[in-house]
């Protein structure tokens, strides 16, 4: 899936949605360009149940440590071990291998609520 | 550049510092062999080579009194050492904590004044010593507001209200006191985003603490309605002193409404610091909250003077009195200054960061352009164009001999430059620097890869800041 299909928050996530009311998501390529060298991810546990724009993890940079948020309700199905071995790859790869939650969600029409790739482009150069 | 070197590098087996004479009493027998270790390679050299390692070593340091030291936030100012003399006095530096407090009146005296110097300074009502280092000073500020409101049945206040601009530690503190915190936005002017605060003060709310002038450099024109609207709606107003260097003399914190003030003796009394301490961190406030200040005070009773405890105290913060020595330092700091005196102080640091803008505005990024107090906060923007990142113009600076500005901080302002320059410095200094920064914006736009390789001149190269918090080698391995 291109990432022009995928759906973004005012705080700089994004999800992709998948088949069977899943979804992925991770923080867009401004958001690890504004943070810098990423150095460690926190990220929630297998199971949790997490709510649309509640806090889900943390991302340490070297310049600082920043909280991200749930762009979905829903569960957590699986997280991107990988990115926690390497935390380069969120630099490297934001909207691709450093994804960072895999969910179950749990209120898809709340997907109708985040912007898709052109608003947040718009976004994103409004807040430049 | 000279290479350094470490004591394994020059080892010979054999060689020693000194040479004992022949033993002439009976040997005692060694410790079983499973206690002695055989495998540690301890470096073997002359006592001559021991001395220049570790003198190259202590040239290589870089403070307050090799050069400029212009870290925003941190007040880095030169610190006399007259002081230094002062604090060594026998009648201070021998004082045992566990003497009794009749034996010691000079050292009870000197704490009695000063709290009443800084009281008179922030123009509140009393002052407690105890707190060791900054932080802890807001840790009692936030535990007096915990017990404040828990007194008056208002235990539901359980948020703290902090600007995006603050330092780290103002949140930190909160959490630490047990709140949680809501953040609340500047405007597009640096200033408190007042109408967020009027949307977020409610009765949830405990405290809102600011930072005056806050971390932009910049003194909040809407102090007086920030703090109606707080005690409006029953919360409290705690000042992190952390600037105070800018105000002293002018402006008192009493007198716009803030409930409770945390100093830095170190920072704005001059005491040498950023090596990890000691600091001391007083807590000043009015009336409402002095019954629940930190243990001991020093009281008088006519001309003597002992140690109290206020009636709703938060208890002590340490085994001692706080930071004795940086005590007699700041004392010695008020009292040789005298009013004038610190009145310059805070004139000059003012005057010294609206040159440096003034100076450098037109080649850096200014986000916001006003006249600021202590501190300046510049964009590497511009610079960003060229490819080059504030670290990179950082790392730069470190070429031309000065000690680079805070970056990245503070973190609501992009690419951040913040410059302190502190009121020690001559116009000769600030110049020098200005013109490092000149050049480094003239290599920005015409060798960018000169500043992404920077420093060049350093003992060692740049860095991988990434790879040392990935994977840090906190050991070195014989």
């Amino acid at each position: 899936m291109d990432v022009k299909d995928y759906r973004f928050t005012r705080e700089h996530e994004w999800l992709r949605p998948e088949p069977d009311n899943l979804g992925t998501m991770g923080i867009t390529d401004y958001a690890q360009s504004q943070l810098g060298d990423i150095v460690y991810l926190e990220l929630p546990a297998v199971g949790t149940q997490v709510t649309q724009s509640a806090k889900m993890g943390e991302i340490e940079a070297v310049k600082a440590v920043t909280e991200f948020y749930s762009p979905a309700s829903g569960r957590v199905t699986e997280t991107n071990q990988t990115a926690v071995a390497s935390p380069n790859l969120v630099n490297e790869d934001p909207f691709g291998k450093g994804w960072l939650v895999r969910l179950e969600l749990s209120q898809p029409s709340e997907l109708d609520a985040l912007m898709n790739y052109d608003q947040y482009r718009q976004f994103v150069a409004r807040e430049v | 550049m000279r290479r350094h070197y470490l004591l394994p590098d020059i080892s010979a087996p054999g060689r020693t510092g000194c040479r004992l004479p022949d033993l002439d009493v009976t040997p005692s027998a060694l410790p079983s062999a499973e206690m002695l270790r055989t495998d540690l390679a301890l470096p073997e050299v002359s006592e001559g080579d021991l001395v220049r390692y570790f003198t190259a070593l202590s040239a290589l340091n870089y403070g307050v009194d090799t050069g400029f030291y212009p870290l925003g936030s941190c007040t880095m100012k030169y610190n006399p050492k007259w002081h230094e003399d002062v604090a060594r006095l026998p009648g201070f530096a021998s004082v045992h904590p566990l003497q009794p407090a009749d034996s010691v009146p000079g050292a009870l005296r000197l704490i009695f004044e000063l709290q009443k110097y800084l009281a008179e300074i922030t123009g509140l009502a009393v002052s407690s010593l105890a707190p060791m280092a900054g932080a802890q000073g807001e840790l009692a500020g936030i535990l007096m507001v915990r017990a404040y409101h828990r007194k008056r049945g208002e235990a539901a206040r359980r948020t703290i209200l902090v600007p995006d601009s603050a330092h780290g530690t103002n949140p930190a503190t909160a959490v630490m006191g047990g709140f949680g915190t809501a953040v609340v936005p500047s405007d597009a002017d640096g200033n408190l985003d007042i109408k967020s605060l009027d949307a977020m003060m409610n009765e949830e709310v405990a405290a809102l603490t600011l930072t005056l002038p806050n971390t932009f450099g910049l003194f909040d024109p809407q102090i007086l309605e920030i703090a109606r609207l707080v005690h409006r709606r029953g919360g409290l107003l705690c000042g992190d002193g952390a600037n105070l260097n800018s105000l002293l003399g002018k402006v008192k914190f009493g007198d716009l409404g803030f409930d409770c003030v945390q100093l830095n003796l170190h920072k704005t009394f001059a005491t040498p610091h950023g090596g990890g301490g000691p600091g001391a961190g007083p807590v000043c406030v009015n009336d409402t909250l002095a019954p629940f200040l930190p243990t001991p005070l020093v009281v008088a009773d006519g001309r003597d003077l002992s140690f109290d405890s206020p009636p709703d105290s938060i208890g002590r913060l340490g085994a001692a009195y706080g930071n004795f020595g940086v005590m007699v330092r700041a004392y010695a700091y008020i009292r040789s200054l005298g009013a004038e005196g610190l009145k310059e102080v805070s004139e000059n640091a003012v005057l010294n960061a609206n040159y440096l803008k003034e100076k450098l505005k037109k080649h850096y990024h200014l986000p916001y352009d006003r006249p600021c107090l202590h501190e300046v906060v510049l964009s590497g923007k511009r610079q960003k164009v060229d490819g080059v990142r504030t670290l990179d113009i950082a790392k730069r600076l470190l070429d031309y001999g000065f000690h680079p500005p805070t970056i990245y901080f503070p973190l609501v302002v992009e690419e951040a430059i913040l410059i302190e320059p502190t009121e020690t410095e001559s116009k000769e200094t600030l110049d020098a620097f200005v013109g490092a920064m000149l050049e480094i914006a003239r290599e920005a736009e015409e060798n960018p890869d000169l500043l992404r390789g920077a420093p060049h001149d350093t003992p060692v190269n740049r860095l991988d800041e990434a790879a040392a918090a990935r994977k840090p080698d906190l050991r070195w391995k014989m």
